[in-house]
């Protein structure tokens, strides 16, 4: 973020962080009650209960060198009151349980009362594609990382200092992404034999030393402080059993010394109605807390400084959020009503529901009965002179296609936001990809060109969002706007913009006739080739729209074999003449060297972190992004031919890349994962030192 | 183009005329349902720039070309959600769909469905010609059991389905048949359609004389219709025939019967209520068939709901007069707001 070289219009000013999802709401909790030996690796200097802002007296040495790797470095160590506290450059998080376990919520709050408090913050939450997979199975591990830093960073980090594990599956599952000597909290009463068996555990991994040996190990009774620290309030077990997930927000809270007012603000307001729950949950939440400084386990603990962001307000924003907003913006910038017509579908129902919210700006939205009425319905609010849009994700951007034909036709504009997601057919739902790019580029029959455009990150599709409405009403053409499953759910401390600041939005409906005489040509096209606007209502422009092949002008239907040829260029070079008005693109690094990385939507952030790492390493590295993938910037090719080699790191096997060697006939590599995960920048980094030996 | 007249106090039904050749075949029913259209127009005092056509695909989608309205030729099946989209976006437009049996109850039949359980303010008017015309002849979902066509040499083994039965079994509140060459009736018909609010379906019976010719004789041929049509009046009963002496009646059962009015009082009869609540009257006229009973033809049902695009619209209101005009500023600084100093 804030890097010099990107081509936006008004930049973030900050990195990501994910938002809990509608699989948050599982309430299913595994039998527990087990009696664990408790088990630890004695790390750090001892201590008193009290949490320090005191001064920095003191360097551990070891510890040191266990948070030097990747993001994580340890600044200094405090000890004061004979209890230690290390001030940290930044950690990263993950909470892991049953997806009934409240592990987004957890990390939602923390991520929260980290931007609050000033870090720069990013974060991925992973989470099952089935709302009640079998409670305690390992396929109903639902995690929320995030990393939180006093520097910017721009991922939610590759490997994790700290992992809360609820249940045995949870465990199982996310063990390898902890960092050798980090830190494990488990919920050791989840350890039962039941839960054992449902994660494959043959023995009890928190009574095998071996199992975790390398990790300083929390075993903690979560499950019964919770229901101790809840009783009397007349909750029954289970309801008193949704709590733990806040038990460890609390200890966590307490390791990381976190400031949980925002957090005892937000269950005061949600659980307003029922304030047992709310109390409930605030005593678990203190509890939690006092757990770290009252007991002898945790003998440390950190703090990480707020970053140095620019001054001014911010508020946090999700991806789909921002989408919401951005073409509520657009709309209003525009003078005009925003028509939304759009089918259920993960990962971008929130932009229906987040606009759903927004009817006092003149917004509708149509829950249509499928994709194919989604797209059409916009279609026709188009005709009508709303602004219009639809969202989906693969399989439903297939459904889309044939409308989307029609829309590019009869060029009315329109944007069709891709979330994409792990495919093909229904794929993984929940899980990220790049992999619509095709679908987007050329998944229509018939030369069919149209604008592709893609956000970088959550805070991105704001801005991305008012710029494909600006291109598709000023240009008329259907735009796409390609976000992902990483992106959508992200947030980002997002700068609360100034309404002045925002580019504004023409929109025309003549009302006059434009031919010789009084006629209306639908198709008389300007300078840029893009015909007018004209809308019922108005008198003497009454003309037909259709999927048929029409005379130029007059939008007549027409068979001729010239006119269908001039028909097909003039779309396609209508479509290459807005490379006039998108800006050029720039380039992060050198302009010239070695090796230039080319990257497009989500996985920005990687690529940049790693990019700026190697020419950090003194290598000789750039990083092209692309906001703008139809038409491409207009001086790309130049930029291609400025490096050695160019590599193109993509979330799918080489879309991008295979568009790109097509036009510019560069003989780009790629760097392909297809694991529905993002990039690790140390999977990047590897690459780029494999490509430069 | 053609030339327009905005100024012209009272319209005619040549003002709807487009300059477009008109391609149906010689003597297609699409012709006189064209003209009726035409003449149906002028009538509502509706500025013609207010009105807009959206089709499908198939002959009768060629529809729109034809009249010099706003108008939107789209793709198969889909007219009726791009009408929505329209109506939704601009209430106060009036929105006709043109379809047809293929178009609408085939590759449609599910936007058809939702559109009218809406209650969108759309006059859908589905041309039944019981054939796929423009693929030039294969059989159409409302082809009765063993038609032959090119698709089926041996004959149809798919049961066909009714429009009306879908219309009324998705509460349709205005629901209504007529005949492409029955002027009068036709007329009537779509001026009642006009002036319905909420979706309107009307199931035209159409004859394609290439692909199925004759298909409707028994309800356009005068010396025939008058013996196998009734034509419904609300809140009389149902007589029919060339001497009004046949009647419906409910049997015991409750099931439609003909009955002789010579041995059955008027009174006795089955009624038409075009505005009961409960839609199993109009169901049951609907199930009505030729050959084995007379058919019902008219309005078969037309009662009030609000509208889809009323409501919707409504929603917006109260949510202003509520809330007041969404301000942005207001907007972006909701939610968890932090400063950095």
């Amino acid at each position: 973020m804030r890097c010099s070289a990107s081509v936006e219009r008004r930049e973030p000013e900050a990195t990501r962080f994910n938002e809990p999802t509608a699989f948050d709401s599982r309430t299913d909790f595994p039998p527990i009650h087990s009696e664990i030996t408790l088990w630890f690796r004695v790390t750090d200097v001892r201590i008193t209960s009290e949490r320090s802002h005191g001064p920095l007296t003191s360097i551990t040495e070891r510890a040191t060198a266990e948070r030097t790797k990747h993001d994580m470095s340890t600044a200094a160590t405090a000890e004061v009151n004979g209890k230690e506290s290390q001030e940290l450059d930044s950690v990263v998080i993950r909470f892991c349980g049953d997806s009934g376990d409240g592990m987004q919520l957890a990390g939602t709050q923390f991520t929260n009362v980290s931007a609050v408090f000033g870090n720069d913050v990013s974060t991925l939450p992973d989470f099952p594609a089935e709302i009640r997979a079998p409670a305690g199975s390992l396929a109903g591990v639902s995690g929320f990382q995030l990393c939180f830093s006093s520097n910017e960073i721009f991922t939610p980090g590759d490997e994790v200092d700290t992992l809360v594990a609820m249940n045995p599956a949870a465990l199982k599952t996310n063990l390898q992404d902890l960092k050798r000597g980090g830190t494990l909290i488990v919920n050791e009463d989840a350890f039962d034999k039941g839960n054992l068996q449902k994660a494959h555990y043959e023995s009890n991994p928190l009574e095998d030393n071996e199992a975790l040996a390398g990790y300083r190990v929390h075993k903690v009774p979560m499950t019964r402080l919770t229901r101790d620290a809840v009783e009397g309030l007349g909750l029954t077990q289970r309801e008193a059993d949704r709590c733990k997930n806040i038990f460890a927000l609390g200890l966590v809270y307490w390791l990381y010394d976190r400031d949980a007012k925002p957090t005892e603000e937000w269950l005061s307001t949600k659980f307003a109605k029922h304030p047992s729950i709310a109390e409930s949950n605030l005593r678990a939440l203190k509890a939690g807390q006092n757990y770290g400084f009252s007991t002898e386990t945790f003998t440390v603990h950190y703090e990480v400084a707020p970053a140095e962001l620019p001054p001014g307000k911010y508020r946090k924003i999700t991806g789909n959020e921002a989408v919401a907003f951005g073409l509520a913006t657009a709309a209003k910038l525009a003078g005009k009503e925003l028509f939304y017509g759009g089918y259920p579908i993960t990962p971008a129902s929130d932009i229906l529901h987040e606009l759903a919210k927004l009817k006092h700006f003149g917004v509708k939205t149509f829950q249509a009965e499928d994709e194919i009425a989604a797209i059409t319905s916009i279609i026709g609010a188009s005709f009508g002179g709303a602004l219009a849009v639809t969202a989906s994700s693969g399989p439903g951007i297939a459904l889309k296609g044939e409308g989307i034909g029609l829309a590019v036709m009869t060029e009315l504009p329109m944007v069709i936001v891709n979330v994409q997601r792990g495919g093909p057919s229904t794929g993984l739902p929940t899980k990220t990809e790049q992999s619509d790019l095709f679908l987007s580029y050329f998944g229509r029959n018939g030369d069919c060109p149209m604008v592709l455009v893609a956000a970088q990150s959550p805070a991105d599709c704001f801005d991305m969002a008012q710029e494909a409405m600006r291109l598709a009403v000023e240009h008329m053409t259907p735009v796409f706007l390609l976000t992902d499953g990483y992106i959508a759910n992200g947030a980002e401390p997002w700068p609360v913009p100034n309404i002045a600041d925002l580019k504004p939005i023409t929109v025309k409906h003549p009302t006059e006739p434009n031919a010789n005489g009084d006629g209306y040509l639908p198709y008389l096209r300007d300078d840029n080739l893009v015909r007018p606007w004209a809308i019922p209502g108005t008198p003497g422009l009454e003309h037909r729209l259709g999927g048929i092949e029409k005379s130029d002008g007059s939008g007549n239907v027409d068979y001729d074999p010239q006119n269908h040829q001039h028909m097909v260029e003039t779309r396609q070079r209508k479509i290459d003449l807005i490379a006039n008005d998108i800006p050029e693109q720039e380039v992060f690094g050198p302009d010239s060297g070695d090796l230039l990385l080319v990257s497009w939507g989500g996985p920005f952030g990687a690529v940049r972190t790693a990019v700026d790492r190697s020419i950090k390493a003194g290598k000789s590295v750039a990083h092209c992004h692309l906001r703008y993938i139809s038409p491409f910037p207009r001086n790309l090719g130049d930029i291609l031919g400025n490096y050695k080699q160019v590599l193109i790191p993509e979330l799918n096997m080489g879309q991008l890349r295979h568009i790109i060697r097509g036009k510019y006939l560069v003989d780009a590599q790629g760097y392909n994962k297809i694991q529905g995960k993002p990039f690790l920048v140390s999977e990047l980094t590897r690459k780029i030192d494999e490509m430069l030996k | 183009m053609s030339t327009t007249d905005v100024e012209l106090p009272v319209l005619t039904a040549k003002d709807f005329a487009s300059d477009q050749e008109i391609r149906w075949c010689p003597r297609c029913g699409d012709y006189s349902i064209l003209a009726q259209m035409k003449k149906v127009l002028p009538t509502l005092g509706i500025p013609k720039e207010e009105i807009v056509f959206v089709s499908g695909i198939g002959c009768s989608s060629r529809f729109p070309y034809y009249m010099d309205t706003y108008g939107f030729h789209s793709i198969h099946g889909r007219a009726p959600a791009i009408a929505t989209g329209l109506k939704v976006a601009r209430p106060e437009l009036q929105v006709w769909v043109i379809t047809g049996d293929g178009d609408g109850l085939s590759i449609g039949g599910n936007h058809l469905m939702h559109a009218i359980r809406r209650n969108v303010d759309l006059k859908i008017i589905l041309f039944n010609n019981q054939i796929y015309g423009l693929t030039k002849g294969q059989y159409s979902p409302t082809s009765p059991l063993g038609k032959r066509t090119k698709s089926t040499p041996l004959g149809s083994v798919d049961h066909p389905l009714s429009p009306l039965s879908i219309a009324i079994g998705s509460e349709a509140t205005f629901v209504a048949r007529s005949v492409d060459v029955d002027i009068k009736h036709l007329t009537m018909v779509l001026e009642r359609a006009a002036k319905h609010k909420g979706t309107a379906f009307v199931e035209v019976y159409q004859d394609c004389n290439v692909f199925n010719s004759g298909a409707f004789d028994f309800a356009s041929k005068k010396d025939q219709k008058i013996e196998n049509c009734i034509y419904l009046e609300d809140g009389k009963p149902l007589i029919y025939g060339p001497n009004r002496d046949k009647g419906i009646r409910l049997n015991g059962k409750g099931e439609p019967e003909v009955v002789s009015l010579d041995e059955v009082k008027e009174d006795d009869l089955l009624f038409h209520d075009e505005s009961a609540n409960e839609p199993a009257h109009a169901f049951q006229l609907g199930r009505m068939r030729w050959p084995d009973m007379p058919e019902p033809m008219g309005i078969f049902r037309d009662i009030s709901r609000p509208t889809y695009d009323g409501e919707v619209a409504r929603q917006l209101e109260d949510a202003t007069a509520k809330n007041g005009t969404g301000d942005l500023e207001a907007l972006f600084n909701s939610g968890d707001t932090w400063e950095v100093k």
